[in-house]
């Protein structure tokens, strides 16, 4: 039992990590209808900026110069403003221009960019491995191993008080303010919202630069777990059946599809094989080990099952049609 | 002046129902297809074979079946990777298991497996429509990339979990391996495409293509004038994997000669046909061809630009054209978002009044 319950809880934290992502991906689309592929690249670009900041690489020499090196205080808003410029060219170079174009090519400007960012983030702070240091605390939660004997790794509490404050400020963020209002207008009707005098390009900045924040965090907390590399970039690819899960729209959707798919994930990992054996070891010969490394595709399976139940998601909009 | 169809006249039934009814259009195609026949084989080399022809050609067929699926039929789809490893492991089990087969019917059982497989990953297509869909097919693709990794079966238990090609003929003619001659290699896969290629263009002209546009266009519409659509989006998602399981067969045994499932037939194999699709023109079959050659012959034309021409180190052009690649991509859809047969059908509207504009 005490195995199940840890295997459920480092799965509902693992979920967290993976609403971290899809969080970046709900606010673009709801205010602007773009499925931002980029977000995965985008959280690689934002933390190898704040790992170059903090080391003080020389950008394009890929050689660390310590004088240069600025303190976290200083580094964290001015990897937030670089996040705004690249938020404000994105709007300038290639939003503007694809205004009212179909779904799926802006999608493909989206694969684009990230292949833009890619390459940028590679020719600008080099290729290789970094290690990120904010003194995110390491290891395993004490208190816990010693008094329940449960195994939880404290950066992943990280990770959840973070994705928890996130919400909370986003939340606030959409529903008090002034510009939460015309966000919300915006993702409710481009047309209405331009013709009451909202204008487009600002709330567009703002969401991408939001997004471009959110990237920072996920960044920085996945970084801190796996080290920064071209992989963090596939981090996109976690979020996605997350995101259909939840449903494209929805800030409370992300946050329980992740925990839904962390916890399935994790479990099948784990009992995976064992089902398995106990449904067709009847009349199969099969090795429990085959049902190994299914983390690239489970999460896809179990979104599947429940759209063919709920084909907007869990928390999505109903899709009305009209002919 | 020379592209004009007045004085054309179409005086029976066959002439009003050809494919190519101008006849600048016909002469045209049979040029492209004599030069491609009987001109190209006389200077091809390995290294044009390997790296352009060949390539092009299996792209070509790869974006054509994504193009009825996606371009057509409307039904965005990212596991074009994973049909693509189907048609690959299912043309080795097929070439291991039965060595006296011919080529041709290798790849044509290739093309039946994976349109089976393309059926069922078709199925939720019935109920998620959109964004919903293009994820859940990421769900064919890891799985079957999973699948092809896990279990021994697919490539016959060898100790490297990698699948190689064994000699084989179509015909009479070795067109596999390394030992098969360069042109008769390329005239193989030319003929198969070029076979492909008139099918699609008469299937989508047709009773078939006609039902898929319409779906396309507005599905619920198209239901009640009478068109089943639950029939039209699996006959596209089983016609499409057809295509795309040949195309995988192709790379596989004509072209790479060796395969592995996460490294030749990976995800970005998928965004890589969809870009050939998008840049070339969704729902044209000429589109399918400009596409793939654009984005064939792009990278190869990048790289000689930056490391031969300006010398820079190999690493840091790797990057470099990475990023052209994005920044182009981009480009492209900014300024032609209907892709590069629009830009054909732009030239040839010019054309017809061209020279007097009036």
């Amino acid at each position: 039992m005490l195995f199940f319950m840890e295997t459920v809880i480092s799965g509902l934290l693992a979920g967290i990590m993976y609403s971290l992502v899809a969080l970046g991906f709900v606010l673009i689309f709801k205010a602007s209808g773009v499925f931002n592929f980029s977000q995965g690249v985008m959280a690689l670009f934002a933390a190898l900026t704040l790992v170059g900041l903090l080391s003080g690489t020389v950008p394009f020499t890929h050689v660390d110069n310590p004088s240069f090196a600025i303190p976290a205080w200083a580094a964290i808003p001015l990897t937030i403003i670089v996040m705004i410029i690249v938020a404000i060219l994105i709007e300038r170079f290639i939003l503007r221009h694809l205004v009212n174009q179909e779904h799926i090519i802006l999608f493909m400007a989206m694969v684009g960019l990230s292949y833009v960012f890619e390459g940028a983030g590679d020719i600008i702070w080099g290729s290789d491995v970094k290690v990120i240091d904010l003194g995110l605390p390491h290891g395993a939660w004490d208190w816990l191993l010693d008094t329940h004997g449960l195994y939880i790794e404290k950066i992943e509490l990280v990770a959840a008080a973070a994705a928890v404050v996130l919400v909370v400020v986003l939340a606030a963020f959409f529903q008090k303010t002034r510009i939460g209002r015309a966000l919300r207008a915006v993702a409710d009707d481009h047309q209405a919202a331009l013709s009451v005098g909202i204008s487009l390009r600002y709330i567009w900045i703002i969401v991408w630069s939001v997004a471009g924040i959110v990237a920072l965090v996920t960044g920085v907390v996945w970084g801190a777990k796996s080290g920064i590399q071209f992989s963090l970039s596939l981090i996109a690819l976690k979020a996605l059946p997350v995101l259909i899960l939840g449903g494209f729209e929805s800030i409370p959707g992300a946050i329980v599809g992740g925990l839904i798919i962390g916890v399935g994930e994790k479990l099948a990992e784990v009992f995976g094989g064992e089902v398995i054996v106990a449904i067709f070891g009847r009349w199969f010969e099969i090795d429990p080990g085959i049902f190994t490394a299914t983390e690239n595709w489970f999460a896809y399976v179990l979104a599947l099952i429940f759209l063919l139940f709920r084909p907007q998601g869990l928390f999505g909009e109903k899709i009305i049609e009209r002919v | 002046m020379l592209y004009r169809e007045s004085g054309q006249f179409k005086t029976s039934y066959d002439a009003d129902q050809a494919v190519f009814p101008i006849l600048q259009d016909r002469l045209c195609i049979i040029a492209i297809l004599a030069f491609a026949f009987l001109a190209v084989p006389f200077f091809i080399n390995d290294y044009w074979a390997n790296a352009v022809l060949i390539p092009f050609l299996v792209y070509s067929l790869a974006a054509l079946g994504l193009n009825i699926l996606t371009g057509y039929c409307g039904q965005l789809s990212l596991g074009t990777g994973g049909f693509l490893a189907v048609g690959g492991y299912s043309s080795f089990k097929l070439m291991t298991s039965f060595p006296e087969l011919d080529m041709i019917l290798v790849l044509g059982g290739a093309g039946v497996t994976t349109a089976l497989v393309g059926l069922l990953f078709g199925l939720p297509s019935l109920r998620i429509k959109g964004f919903y869909l293009a994820v859940a097919t990421l769900a064919a693709q890891f799985f079957l990339i999973w699948l092809f990794y896990k279990v021994p079966w697919f490539y016959n238990y060898n100790a490297t979990g990698q699948i190689n090609v064994f000699p084989r003929e179509a015909l009479g003619f070795l067109v596999t391996t390394q030992k098969a001659d360069p042109v008769v290699r390329y005239l193989f896969t030319l003929s198969i495409v070029v076979v492909f290629a008139l099918a699609a263009k008469n299937m989508v002209r047709g009773r078939f293509g006609r039902m898929w546009m319409a779906i396309r266009d507005m599905d619920i519409a198209a239901e009640l004038i009478g068109i089943r659509p639950f029939l039209m989006k699996l006959t596209a998602f089983t016609v499409s994997s057809f295509y795309i399981g040949v195309a995988g067969a192709l790379i596989f045994s004509v072209w790479l000669g060796a395969a592995e499932s996460g490294e030749t037939y990976g995800i970005n194999e998928s965004f890589l046909v969809l870009f050939m699709i998008i840049v070339g023109g969704l729902g044209s079959i000429l589109g399918s061809f400009l596409g793939a050659g654009f984005i064939v012959l792009m990278p190869i034309g990048l790289k000689n630009l930056l490391v031969d021409w300006f010398g820079m180190s190999a690493v840091f052009a790797k990057h470099l054209e990475i990023t052209t690649f994005g920044v182009l991509i981009i480009f492209f859809l900014i300024v032609e978002p209907h892709g590069l047969a629009r830009l054909w059908q732009i030239i040839k509207e010019k054309l017809r009044l061209w020279p007097f504009p009036h």
